[in-house]
């Protein structure tokens, strides 16, 4: 390797931009932090040797090369930012919402948006965080935090490192922050010294040429941040393994013992009740607010026991249930145990849990009773014998009644949201039924020659709680991820690295300068430690833009 | 005087006294060639005033909670109001930091203009739906709303650069596109002046339209230019409306708001072009000269910083306490949502900013631009996502 001697006696590695120990520039490399276009140096990275820069044949150096600039690394965030929002401009799919014409992309992005929706779906910007690109998107983000900041820490630290309080004239004069003074006894400089030495600034010298530093520690900022951005990216990958995570979700009725899903048959839920709470309308608070938009909720909460399977190591025993757990889960207030997370996600409201039915004379106008019986419609048993000797036999029975195409009666689901019977009526003492089909709203005597009638009486209803189970083992690693990332952020940005020399002359001082961010404050500083001296304030010579 | 009073009197009272402390910043301009003491004595009124005026919309915020109960934090007026505040906030601290008395000038009466805009909202005190009815919803929204307030202060001194540094004296790609942002704000005029005028009239129209299967009643505060997508007027003695919003606007009060944007739009070109006939130039042009004095590397400087000083805050509120109480209410800490993906977007975008002027050198213009173009994206998240893309976190 081509090792660079400096007049200082420091040898540098190839690619040395400025001397690690005494800031001379190097010739001929000063192209490659742009020196040689401007006045004043790029003190970014100390102008330290970094590998992208120095060595660009091979095909890993490309590579590298390619993922350490900062200019693709804010390509890939540019990009990332633009697929983002465009995933924002219609709903995604998981947004569409309920009583949408039809749930089916291929169907509802055309109805709704016309031709541009039915781009949108065929591009499949529908699943954008999901589709493969976007997340090779975030990966290659990945990829670049990683060679970029490899690329540039360690010859970072290294520079800093060795850095020498002597530095030499070009660096100096090079600086933004410099100023040239005559006629400066050493008396002052020494109260220069104690001032910036009050100020925190750790003070080093080298045949009276000195170094003034404070806040180094700022510099590793970016770096500390993007470990903790890479952690993020890890956990990300890490979730989509199912043993790290599991996402189900349970209907559970109130009344009603059920398996949850996902625990391996491990674990049960009883809903004991469902609550859904109103916001009092006539709370002095909040009364001109409900009377504009209508009623608001104030709670949903599941009233639940969770049991544990005892004889699940068994196979085939019949569950033994063991309360472990009480809970009222509430939106914002979830159920834990045993690693698991329960948390209350929606409901469903007018289910039916039985229904009772009367019998009357057909001719009879009032309508009075003669018997009545009640059907639990989640057990419902083949017969009923009344106590007036009706015998009552569920021919059908529809949990949830509906017309199919081809005109026969059907049931949608199995959950009793609209009931429907046939029911086979035996009077006292006769052998031949009636036969009567009963829904909500229907009531249909097949024959018309019917001597009885059957009608509702009366109906019971139950809520469905539907809560959400997860188990999220990566949530720790989220979480030192993003804590990670904001001490980097914090570190680099609340803190700044300072730099003051002073560099003797025979006949007075060079001062020079340089932070790598707060300018003001830094010259706040220097004001303070030149005061009553005969050292001259730093001129700013910052290049701006235009 | 019961709570709820004396809280809204607060936020008047707040509102006046930035008015007020304005007019003393703007005094710090013309005493510049006085001197230096007197420029002092104007700057540190100023501050005062502005100082009482944050406490007394503290006062606001504070009286509100204890009468509703739960922090004023859960609908678009409440939420913009406070945002209003920690601009305020943003500002005095970076006042500390560099004294610019201009920058108040800048700031204070936007931030007025934000605090305006939200009372054009319902202000009714209203209950929490129960996925807000936790801690964390202060937590999380104020945090947000601080780090965006300190982001506020780097897009003001950006665009004080900008007015700065844009040669004015021919027409150019760049003058055009600030005169395209100082347009943007008197459009936000237009919508609170021609808001507030109707509001003030009691003006009321009602539309009935059909949604799905549903017949929806739909009331307008404004007159109704466009009306709702198959939408039938109800009410009588009305302006009949001149045509009807495009079927693919469907969304609710789809019709009422697109009405609201055309008629914003209208009062404010209006209110524009008669600035411009008064002014006889371009607005950025005309208020140029009032920048002389200060001087472009601190606009720069405190432009920076600002956004030094944000983005950790913005990152903690938007992002990760976002995630945490997303956590909690819904058992997933990111889910896409409209308004989650858009504090994603504002976080990339001022994660662009820093890499951009650290490793590319994007200083002075650049960096004001995409100073501008930053704070844009948080109006955008504030006005349009709110409003238009509706999520979870929909507050209208
Ligand atoms: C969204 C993802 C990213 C975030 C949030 C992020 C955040 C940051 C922050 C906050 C800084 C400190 C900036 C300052 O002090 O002004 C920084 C610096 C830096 N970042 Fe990133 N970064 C991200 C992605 C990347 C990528 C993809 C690259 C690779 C090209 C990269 C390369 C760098 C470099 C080289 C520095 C400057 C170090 C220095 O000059 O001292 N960053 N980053």
């Amino acid at each position: 390797m081509n090792k660079i001697k400096c007049e200082c006696g420091h040898i540098n590695p190839e690619g040395t931009v400025l001397c690690e120990a005494c800031g001379k520039p190097v010739e001929g490399n000063q192209h490659i932090d742009g020196n040689d276009q401007k006045k004043l140096l790029n003190m970014r990275y100390e102008g330290s040797a970094r590998r992208s820069q120095t060595y660009r044949k091979s095909m890993v150096d490309k590579v590298w090369g390619f993922f350490s600039s900062v200019k693709v690394g804010v390509w890939l965030i540019v990009l990332a930012l633009v697929a983002s929002m465009i995933g924002t401009i219609f709903p995604q799919e998981q947004f569409i919402p309920q009583n949408a014409v039809s749930r089916d992309p291929a169907i509802y992005y055309e109805d709704q948006f016309g031709l541009i929706g039915k781009i949108y779906y065929l591009l499949g910007f529908h699943e954008m965080y999901s589709a493969w690109w976007y997340l090779l998107l975030l990966g290659l983000i990945g990829v670049s935090l990683v060679i970029c900041s490899l690329d540039r820490f360690i010859p970072l630290y290294k520079a800093l490192k060795i850095q020498k309080p002597r530095r030499h004239e070009t660096f100096l004069n090079r600086q933004r922050f410099y100023s040239e003074s005559k006629e400066v006894s050493d008396a002052e400089i020494e109260q220069v010294k104690e001032k910036l030495k009050k100020q925190r600034y750790k003070i080093t010298e080298q045949n009276g040429h000195i170094l003034a530093e404070k806040g180094r520690f700022s510099r590793w900022g970016p770096y500390v941040n993007h470990i903790g951005l890479i952690i993020i990216l890890l956990a990300a990958i890490l979730r989509t393994t199912p043993i790290m995570f599991t996402d189900e979700y349970v209907w559970v009725r109130e009344g009603e013992t059920i398996v949850i899903p996902g625990t391996n048959g491990e674990y049960y839920i009883e809903n004991k009740k469902f609550h859904l709470d109103l916001h009092d309308p006539d709370d002095e608070r909040f009364k001109d607010a409900i009377e504009q938009t209508g009623a608001v909720a104030s709670n949903f909460q599941t009233d639940a026991v969770i049991y544990k399977d005892a004889n699940e190591d068994i196979p085939g025993a019949e569950p033994e249930l063991e309360p472990i757990l009480t809970e009222s889960i509430q939106m914002n207030k979830p159920a834990k145990f045993d690693g698991y997370t329960l948390y209350q996600q929606g409901y469903q409201e007018n289910e039916f849990s039985s229904m009772t039915f009367k019998i009357h004379e057909t001719d009879d106008e009032d309508a009075k009773a003669i018997d009545s019986f009640t059907i639990d419609l989640f057990n419902p048993e083949s017969e009923y014998i009344l106590d007036n000797d009706f015998r009552v036999v569920i021919d059908q029975y529809y949990p949830d009644y509906y017309l199919a195409d081809d005109g026969t009666p059907a049931s949608e689901t199995n959950y009793p949201r609209n009931p429907a019977f046939v029911l086979l009526v035996y009077p006292p003492d006769e052998t031949e039924p009636e036969i009567s089909f009963l829904g909500i709203g229907r009531n249909i005597d097949a024959t018309g020659e019917n001597e009885y009638k059957i009608a509702i009486q009366d109906f019971d209803t139950h809520y469905v709680s539907g809560l959400t189970l997860r188990v999220d083992h990566t949530l720790i690693f989220f979480g030192i991820g993003a804590a990670i990332f904001m001490i980097g952020v914090i570190q680099g940005m609340y803190w700044q690295h300072r730099r003051v020399w002073i560099h003797p002359k025979d006949d007075g001082v060079l001062l020079a300068a340089h932070t790598n961010k707060n300018w003001f404050g830094l010259s706040k500083d220097i004001e303070k430690a030149i005061e009553q001296t005969n050292i001259k304030m730093v001129e700013d010579r910052q290049e701006l833009d235009k | 005087m019961d709570l709820v009073n004396l809280s809204s009197n607060m936020l008047f009272a707040a509102f006046i006294l930035y008015l007020i402390a304005t007019l003393f910043f703007g005094a710090t301009i013309r005493e510049k060639r006085n001197k230096e003491n007197k420029k002092e004595v104007a700057g540190n009124i100023a501050i005062t005033i502005t100082i009482l005026g944050f406490l007394a919309q503290l006062t606001y915020f504070f009286t509100r909670w204890i009468a509703s109960g739960h922090a004023p934090l859960g609908n678009m007026f409440e939420f913009v109001t406070f945002l209003g505040m920690a601009m305020v906030l943003a500002f005095i601290i970076i006042y500390f930091m560099y004294r610019l008395g201009f920058l108040g000038l800048f700031a204070l009466p936007i931030a007025m203009l934000i605090i305006a805009y939200a009372s054009m909202f319902p202000t009714e005190v209203a209950p929490l739906v129960p996925s807000l009815n936790s801690y964390w919803l202060w937590i999380h929204v104020s945090t947000v709303a601080i780090g965006q307030g300190i982001l506020f202060i780097s897009f003001v001194a950006g665009l004080m650069y900008l007015i700065k540094e844009i040669d004015q004296t021919k027409r150019t790609k760049r003058n055009t596109w600030l005169e395209i942002v100082m347009y943007t704000l008197f459009i936000v005029i237009g919508f609170i002046v021609i808001t507030s005028a109707f509001n003030i009239a009691g003006y009321k129209a009602t539309f009935e339209y059909q949604d799905g299967n549903q017949i929806i009643e739909t009331e307008y505060h404004l007159p109704a230019i466009v009306s709702p997508n198959n939408g039938v007027l109800r009410s009588e003695n009305v302006m009949e409306p001149l045509f009807e919003a495009p079927a693919w606007m469907q969304g609710e009060d789809a019709g009422r708001k697109f009405n609201t944007v055309i008629w914003s739009l209208l009062t404010g070109t209006l209110i524009y072009g008669i600035t411009v006939l008064i002014l006889r130039k371009r607005v950025a042009a005309a208020i140029q000269p009032l920048l002389r004095g200060v001087k472009a590397d601190l606009l720069d400087e405190i432009m920076y910083r600002a956004v030094a000083i944000g983005f950790p805050v913005f990152t903690l509120g938007g992002l990760i306490f976002a995630a945490i109480w997303a956590q909690i209410a819904w058992g997933r800490f990111w889910g896409w949502d409209p308004k989650e993906v858009w504090a994603l977007v504002t976080w990339f975008f001022y994660a662009a900013f820093l890499h951009l002027r650290l490793s590319r050198g994007w200083h002075g213009e650049k960096s004001g631009w995409l100073a501008v173009v930053g704070f844009g994206i948080i109006m955008f998240n504030l006005v349009v996502v709110n409003l238009v893309l509706a999520g979870l976190h929909s507050y209208a």
